[in-house]
């Protein structure tokens, strides 16, 4: 891909330059150093935030930083009630960092698209993509992490032998077991992809549609970049729900034995 | 945009947050919720049944308020009534009083007229006795002619 960028100027130049990411390493060593260091940040930044308002975390009158995490946490275990009626240490808190992370994210897409990369240039980094959830890495480390837990609690609920059998004798009986089998494999392998692809597309489409705007000139600029920065606040906020709701909802499939 | 090692860096940090939320952020934050929840559960109680103790409480109060209303009145009826006895004896220890003293106004009069009639006798006799004297132009013997004098003084009687 680097390739490219050097040949290619202009229009096409520009676009490329912002989709390349900040990266070492060869092959499939190759490390996107933009995507793990804002990812990193973002975190931190969630984490930071709600371990400031655990800390001071009183049953008495709460302060700002307490009522708005409680706000997520409520909403995040109302998500989580409704469609999962097990008991489980783990779906909540997944659930939450999901949404946050997921959100910090999508978040990055509203910042000017130049303005961190000139930032960056002006350090001396030659490329820098400040969005993670553009890159497909991020995407599928979490859909992937998800798609574990979701093979390993349909192991330890149901035990190897009744995921077994799921996989084989469900939905048409024994009698059409390949098929069976080949059904089950594509629902199961379908969570994960789609998982990441739906965030990575919806991100990247917007992330691409902010860098054309870009492209055109100043005075048209304000006039689409401002009403798709507002879509894409519903956009953002939507996907991190969307992600946060089917990961509650494949694990609760999971959970459920039929 | 292949997939690549970075999948596993990000990985291993998406590890790392879900196990510091679920250890240091989602139990004291939850719990806090669920203290208040109950909390404002217990105070929505107590206040149900302090009103409930308002209602029991102002039943009560309207019964001794009964009760007091009742008593004060039999309290003025026992007074009122005695208030009219006390009234009656006055009057009659009055009228026995007057009646009394009446009476002896009575024997005064009656001892005083006693007195005048018998300072009268006195005067009369010695009137009678000195115009005697005159009359007779000689000193009678008192003790002589004391019978007479009696009897005249017993006329007048």
């Amino acid at each position: 891909m680097s390739t490219e960028v050097h040949a290619a100027e202009g229009a096409t130049g520009y676009i490329i330059h912002h989709l390349t990411s900040l990266h070492v390493g060869e092959g499939f060593w190759t490390l996107h150093l933009d995507t793990l260091f804002f990812s990193a940040v973002l975190g931190g930044l969630f984490l930071w935030f709600f371990k400031k308002a655990a800390e001071n975390a009183t049953s008495g009158v709460p302060g700002l930083v307490q009522n708005f995490a409680e706000m997520l946490i409520e909403f995040v275990d109302n998500q989580v009630k409704d469609s999962f009626h097990g008991h489980s240490k783990l779906i909540a808190p997944l659930a939450l960092t999901i949404f946050c992370w997921v959100f910090l994210w999508n978040f990055m897409d509203l910042f000017p698209v130049d303005i961190l990369p000139l930032i960056g240039s002006l350090m001396g980094i030659e490329y820098l993509r400040v969005v993670p959830s553009t890159d497909l890495n991020a995407t599928f480390a979490m859909s992937i992490s998800v798609f574990c837990l979701i093979i390993f609690y349909s192991i330890k609920i149901k035990g190897p032998w009744g995921f077994a059998k799921e996989l084989m004798f469900q939905p048409f009986g024994p009698w059409l077991l390949p098929f069976n089998l080949l059904l089950k494999l594509v629902e199961e392998i379908a969570k994960p992809i789609s998982l990441a692809l739906r965030l990575f597309g919806n991100l990247y489409a917007g992330e691409l549609i902010f860098i054309l705007i870009a492209l055109l000139p100043w005075y048209i600029q304000p006039v689409l970049s401002f009403p798709w920065a507002i879509f894409h606040i519903l956009i953002i906020t939507l996907q991190a729900f969307i992600f946060m709701v089917l990961t509650i909802v494949y694990l609760s499939m999971a959970h459920e034995d039929h | 945009m292949s997939i690549n090692a970075t999948l596993i860096g990000q990985m291993i940090t998406f590890a790392l947050l879900v196990w510091f939320t679920m250890k240091y952020i989602w139990p004291p934050l939850f719990d806090s919720l669920e203290e208040r929840k109950k909390k404002i559960a217990d105070g929505l109680a107590a206040a149900e049944k302090g009103q409930e103790e308002i209602v029991l409480a102002e039943k009560k109060a309207k019964g001794v308020l009964k009760d007091a209303k009742q008593q004060s009145s039999e309290i003025v009826n026992l007074a009122q009534k005695r208030a009219n006895e006390i009234v009656e004896e006055s009057k009659d220890t009055a009228k026995k009083e007057g009646e009394r003293l009446i009476v002896a106004a009575k024997a005064q009069i009656e001892q005083e007229i006693q007195q005048a009639k018998e300072g009268l006798r006195k005067e009369v006799a010695d009137l009678a006795l000195s115009a005697a004297e005159q009359i007779l132009g000689a000193e009678i013997d008192k003790a002589k002619h004391q019978d007479i004098i009696n009897k005249a003084s017993n006329q007048l009687g």
